[in-house]
């Protein structure tokens, strides 16, 4: 028998209620984290990646209704009271946010942020949890960790509040890992260093890891493996090295041709992909993204793919690349 | 270590004009407490050799006494003190019942907020004078109802201006971190939104001081608040207005009284809004 995945996401979808009927974000998706799987997701802004895994968190807007299923070591989230959900939050299941310039409380001090975390979560005493949250500090390599406990946020710079963000979604050994676009807000010097951590903490840690985010480069050099989103669903899921060399989807394939080459000549223009991502309520019967495909049918148009495939690799497309 | 508090501090520092507002403000805070031990006159004692006698330094009363030859001096710090404590309590009232309310119904949201803020509409379209009037003929007059009606209707302002405040700060990323670090609703409102609001918040509870003091002054001007003997600015604003042709000090030693300390209060809750109101770092 398969071992139990660590979060299975069965046909969610999410709707917002929208001044002209119910918007969807995320149409029918499913998808299982195995343990100490990375998974990438990657999508334009409007795919629904975010929406989907704060779907699964709880964290929704009050306008959005979601139907289908999300089961975390067995339990079932979605529709879970309160006091369940938080049993899981921050501890086994915990999210890194895209901002760490907003994400930390600005009147508390680091140290009080990190063990208020500890505090709730686990029986422990102040001394403890500060002790803890000093080495965990330490692990997110943080250099002089007793002097930034007793900082504020706005004393620290982005990739020093990201790496903090970092430590207090380990702090209670979590199962699963959730990182929002977790260096889009950074420069791109300190991307490099909260990628490498992300990948040494999740060795150190031995946690799933969902890593979103709207670069193709970011998830490809951590991900196992990448989902690609696209107008609220899944268009690709696939080992990332074979995306790499051969994307099945034409979305797929135009995202790769737009992430710019060292090789390649220079003063070349950036590929990009024509036309727009469609709103919501553009999306039709047929394939999402047939009206900017180069391949597209009659039969895209009119009749949506289903997402299908071996048991590594699917692809929602009538006309699969390299097939 | 720089925190927020201390950046407002050392902003307000650097305000002469609020600085000199606290510095008056505490200078007469101190003589209302500790004034009466300083002048030999107590606050209810006739001295029928001087009746309405004016200021000077010549008899023991420094300020001048009022009709029934009672000191000024004495009666204007007890009233001072009277005025200050009824807008402090009143003004601590207003934050603790403001804030929860405010706080609650931001944060929650929904139909609650609805709810708490259409009965915040009906309590603030009372007609007030008549309220007073009214609750005043049931019960008698005393101070506890008229701490009781005004700490009533000075939460109003205070729980909008919370709300106000929780809505945006409901918003902000670091209350989405909280709740998905598995905090629940009542943590986050105690320990994220109400920390965070308490810039404006202790602003508008600066300036809620005077606009109490100034009420109950106006209260007792028209007989509605303190009662004879006892004083208060009011109280002795309105014994003086009687007399302000024969003997115009008894009225200008309590209105300058209060005219001095709503001024501070409002110069220095001014100074309190330009060192908290800064933009986001």
């Amino acid at each position: 028998m398969k071992p139990l995945p660590t979060l299975q996401i069965d046909n969610l979808s999410v709707n917002f209620a929208g001044s002209d009927g119910p918007l969807a974000a995320v149409r029918e998706v499913s998808l299982a984290v195995a343990g100490a799987e990375c998974v990438g997701v990657v999508g334009e802004s409007g795919s629904g990646k975010t929406q989907l895994f704060m779907a699964a968190m709880g964290l929704l807007a009050r306008n959005a209704a979601v139907t289908g299923s999300v089961r975390f070591e067995g339990n079932e989230l979605l529709g879970a009271a309160a006091p369940l959900l938080n049993r899981f939050r921050g501890s086994r299941l915990s999210m890194i946010f895209q901002d760490p310039m907003t994400s930390l409380t600005p009147h508390m001090r680091i140290g009080a942020q990190l063990a208020e975390v500890l505090l709730h979560h686990q029986q422990m005493t102040r001394r403890e949890a500060w002790d803890l949250a000093r080495t965990m500090l330490e692990r997110v390599r943080i250099p002089d960790p007793l002097r930034r406990l007793q900082q504020y946020p706005h004393q620290l710079s982005g990739g020093m509040r990201q790496r903090v963000m970092i430590a207090m979604s380990l702090l209670c050994n979590p199962a699963l890992v959730i990182a929002d676009e977790p260096t889009t807000a950074l420069d791109v010097t300190v991307q490099a260093q909260i990628l490498d951590l992300l990948r040494t903490v999740r060795a150190d840690f031995g946690m799933a890891l969902i890593l979103i985010s709207h670069d193709l480069t970011v998830v490809g050099s951590i991900a196992d493996r990448i989902l690609v989103m696209y107008a609220g669903r899944i268009v690709e899921a696939s080992p990332a090295e074979e995306l790499w060399r051969a994307p099945q989807h034409p979305y797929s394939a135009e995202l790769l041709k737009c992430v710019p080459t060292l090789s390649g000549p220079l003063l070349s223009r950036l590929a990009t992909l024509r036309g727009q991502a469609p709103l919501p309520h553009e999306v039709g019967a047929g394939c999402a993204f047939a009206p900017r495909c180069a391949g597209a049918t009659e039969k895209c148009r009119r009749e949506r793919p289903a997402l299908s495939g071996s048991a590594v690799r699917q692809v929602a497309c009538h006309f699969p690349l390299s097939a | 270590m720089r925190g927020f508090w201390h950046d407002a501090a050392s902003r307000l520092r650097r305000n002469p004009a609020a600085v000199a507002a606290l510095l008056i403000m505490l200078i007469v805070m101190l003589l209302a407490v500790i004034g009466p031990w300083l002048n030999p006159n107590s606050t209810d004692a006739l001295d029928w050799a001087h009746v309405a006698a004016s200021p000077g330094l010549a008899s023991a009363h420094w300020l001048g006494t009022d009709r029934l030859g009672r000191d000024l001096f004495v009666r204007t710090l007890a009233g001072t003190r009277v005025s200050l404590a009824i807008g402090l309590v009143a003004t601590l009232v207003s934050l603790v019942v403001g804030i929860s309310y405010g706080a609650v119904a931001g944060y929650v949201g929904g139909r609650t907020d609805h709810l708490m803020m259409r009965m915040i509409e009906i309590l603030s379209g009372l007609p007030l004078i008549f309220f007073v009037i009214f609750l005043t003929v049931i019960f008698g007059r005393g101070s506890a109802l008229l701490f009781f009606t005004i700490g009533a209707i000075g939460w109003l302002t205070m729980a909008r201006i919370v709300r106000g405040q929780t809505l945006s700060i409901r918003q902000r990323e670091f209350i989405e971190a909280a709740i998905a670090s598995g905090a629940g609703t009542a943590r986050i409102i105690v320990k994220h939104v109400i920390p965070n609001l308490m810039g404006p918040v202790i602003v508008y509870a600066t300036l809620t001081v005077p606009q109490i003091i100034l009420f109950e002054s106006f209260l007792s001007f028209l007989g509605l608040g303190i009662q004879e003997p006892r004083a208060s600015l009011g109280t002795l604003i309105a014994a003086g207005a009687g007399e302000m042709e024969a003997a115009p000090w008894i009225l200008l030693v309590p209105g300058g009284v209060l005219a001095a300390l709503l001024l501070c209060l409002n110069i220095f809750g001014d100074g309190l809004r330009d060192a908290f109101d800064v933009k986001e770092r």
